[in-house]
């Protein structure tokens, strides 16, 4: 158990390129923090300078109160979880379990050896396999032989580098709560890797994202998607994406392509003088009006628009609704797009409607947003004019408490098995 | 087999058929030559008429003809090979490593250079190592022969063993790093196990190239204190000036033969139980 604190790392190549800019990140004992981004943003190497396999350039790192910055990997007692699992290909699941234990000569004794990794292999439900060989396994197997041989180690922390992304998409979601889980049991620090932003949201206590070796924000996965510093954050978390379209202020309104948004005089006061900006609307935050109708909500803005695709998911209705961007903001968001890995086809609207909404592919359908959800970044800068770091701190502050709450219960629940 | 045509599969063993009588009908010709007596050679049956143990007394035995050429010879040429087999492992596998692992100026001269030595032909530069060795004393002796071979085995043994190393998921080592292993530690119990088929066939390889060479050792040795299996062979001589040597030669091949079917099969159960570990790929 320990605390990772990193100040000011700086990741500097002998080409001299820059992979990680200047980050600094604090991670409390027992917290799961994600590095998440699109590819080459210096996350695995951030990760792998943690845990010793790249040199830290400048910047000081310390685990546990302790510099670190000049210790080799094995002094640093943790444990990762490699993308393809790095198992040992000549030994069998249980000589990989025992690996870092046989490793410490004359610790151990062949008991506790036995012991232990038969521990890590009930909590993986592997005991069937271990006398097998890795290359007999499945990809799902392997992954939980890979995270108990990081269990057995008994680390100050884990490591995961991408460690769900050569496997299935179903298989990935039971690994989500297979380690969502662990953790929680374990309370041990974690720092996971992933470019994948569900993962991202459903793991982690805090995210932090990063772009190009910078860091753009570190809070919980809810303050991330409500309240996003800037137009990379909020079109990276999300999916489907965010909805970017130009916004032109004038008079008392905003035009947007395809309604028009009453002005009120806290977003006047944040705009200041600018009259074009980014307008960034969730899909859920559309709706189909007659819906909205029928459940008797008013407010809002309706509007009619042309609706070019849709996909029916059971749970929601996809509509893509193509419209004209403005020259002016068109760079910016193939930029953004760029960096967000997108492929920067065409510029379309994707609306999320209830299930049940009637709206077909062709329609000039009636849809209906939400003013009050809409957040505005500058079209220069790409920030968040609409942030509101009070509502993001308290929200960052009750989950923290929640994660509290969450291990105190799951310590509880351990006391009550092991009772039993 | 399964899944093929009937004619197919007809094609197959005619082909496998054709195949080993081509590569095998010499070895059994030979093998059949080794157990006729002198007189019968030219009576042009396949199998001997008389089956005798003479021809491997003559090599061998106390008061064989040949043994004093044989004999020492045989001790050479395994001596020989095995020591310029280790050297050439050894260097190659530290280099094959730095090849496989690093970036550094000049990877590429070395590679290219390695591939000009072996293709370089032997017979252009015995002349000017005879000359040489006399001078310094190399002549007629193990070294004398262990250098030269190095200038074979070494650049096929670097090629095939980088070509390996390449193949090997380095990143066991750093995972093995961080569960606690030192840099040593990470290499021999991580790598090593991983290396070794690679190293085996490696070595197999080189030893059959020493084995079997004959320019280094005909020209660079004069007594039996250095020559080899293949050149001691060109100096058996007939009991008489009448009779030909073609008993005793065909004996003394089977012998050096066994060696390397021996070691073929000894080294193959090792290369194969390695290739079907197999790395473990996500």
């Amino acid at each position: 158990m320990a605390a990772i604190t990193l100040t000011d790392i700086v990741k500097r190549y002998p080409d001299g390129f820059l992979a990680v800019k200047g980050v600094s990140l604090d991670i409390a004992d027992g917290e799961f923090v994600i590095l998440v981004g699109p590819s080459g943003c210096g996350k695995s190497t951030l990760l792998r300078m943690i845990v010793g396999l790249e040199d830290i350039t400048e910047g000081e790192l310390q685990i546990a109160g302790k510099r670190v910055n000049e210790r080799a990997p094995r002094d640093r007692k943790l444990a990762m979880v490699f993308q393809n699992y790095a198992l040992y290909p000549h030994l069998t699941v249980f000589e990989n379990i025992a690996f870092p234990l046989r490793l410490q000569k004359g610790r151990f004794t062949e008991q506790q050896i036995q012991d232990k990794v038969n521990f890590a292999a009930q909590t993986l439900e592997l005991q069937d396999h271990l006398q097998r060989k890795p290359a007999n396994l499945s990809g799902g197997q392997r992954q939980r032989v890979a995270m108990g041989r990081a269990i057995v180690r008994e680390a100050d922390a884990f490591l995961f580098d991408e460690p769900l992304s050569n496997l299935d998409a179903k298989l990935r979601g039971q690994m989500r709560t297979e380690i969502s889980r662990m953790q929680r049991r374990l309370g041990t620090t974690t720092v996971y890797v992933t470019h994948d932003q569900t993962e991202a949201m459903t793991l982690g206590d805090r995210v932090a994202v990063l772009r190009k070796g910078d860091l753009q924000q570190v809070a919980s996965p809810r303050a991330l998607y409500e309240h996003p510093v800037n137009l990379f954050v909020a079109g990276f978390i999300g999916s489907p994406p965010m909805n970017f379209v130009p916004g032109e202020v004038s008079g008392d309104v905003m035009k947007l392509p395809f309604a028009e948004v009453p002005l009120t005089d806290d977003l006047r006061r944040r705009l200041g003088d600018r009259t074009l900006v980014i307008v960034g609307i969730r899909p859920e935050h559309f709706e189909d009006h007659a819906v909205i109708q029928q459940q008797g909500r008013t407010g809002g803005v309706p509007f009619k628009a042309q609706v070019d695709v849709t996909e029916w998911l059971g749970s929601d209705l996809y509509a893509y609704v193509p419209f004209e961007t403005r020259p002016e903001v068109a760079g910016k968001l193939e930029e953004l797009d760029r960096d967000l890995d997108g492929e920067g086809l065409r510029t379309q609207l994707v609306v999320a409607l209830a299930s049940d909404s009637r709206v077909r592919d062709g329609d000039d359908a009636p849809l209906w947003f939400d003013p009050a959800r809409m957040l505005v970044f500058d079209p220069e800068s790409g920030d968040n004019l609409t942030y509101d770091a009070d509502k993001a701190r308290a929200i960052d502050e009750q989950n923290e408490k929640d994660r509290k709450a969450s291990i105190e219960r799951a310590k509880a629940r351990e006391a009550a098995t092991s009772r039993a | 087999m399964r899944g093929m045509s009937t004619r197919l599969k007809i094609g197959w063993v005619v082909i496998v058929i054709v195949v080993f009588t081509y590569t095998l009908f010499p070895v059994a010709s030979i093998f059949a030559t080794s157990f006729k007596l002198p007189g019968e050679l030219n009576l042009g049956t396949f199998l001997p008429v008389h089956w005798t143990w003479d021809n491997y007394t003559q090599i061998l035995g106390p008061d064989g003809s040949a043994r004093d050429l044989f004999v020492p010879s045989l001790r050479n040429s395994i001596g020989i090979s095995l020591i310029a087999t280790a050297i050439a492992v050894v260097l190659a596998t530290l280099a094959a490593y730095a090849i496989a692992r690093l970036d550094f100026r000049g990877k590429r001269l070395i590679l290219t250079t390695a591939l000009g030595v072996s293709i370089f032909p032997v017979i252009s530069i015995v002349t000017p190592l005879f000359n040489l060795w006399r001078q310094i004393g190399l002549y007629d002796t193990w070294l004398g022969l262990i250098i030269p071979y190095l200038s074979l085995t070494l650049p096929i043994s670097i090629w095939t063993l980088a070509a390996f190393f390449r193949q090997i998921p380095w990143e066991l080592e750093q995972a093995a790093q961080v569960d606690g292993a030192t840099t040593w530690q990470a290499f021999r119990k991580a790598i090593v196990p991983l290396a070794a088929p690679g190293v085996f066939t490696t070595a197999l390889i080189a030893f059959f190239i020493a084995w079997n060479d004959f320019v280094y050792g005909i020209s660079l040795t004069s007594t039996s204190r250095a020559r080899p299996v293949p050149a001691a062979l060109a100096f058996f001589t007939g009991a008489s000036q009448f009779e030909e040597p073609t008993g005793a030669i065909s004996a003394a091949a089977v012998i050096v033969t066994i060696p390397v079917v021996i070691l073929v099969l000894l080294f193959q159960r090792q290369i194969v139980s390695g290739l079907t570990q197999g790395a473990v790929k996500g």
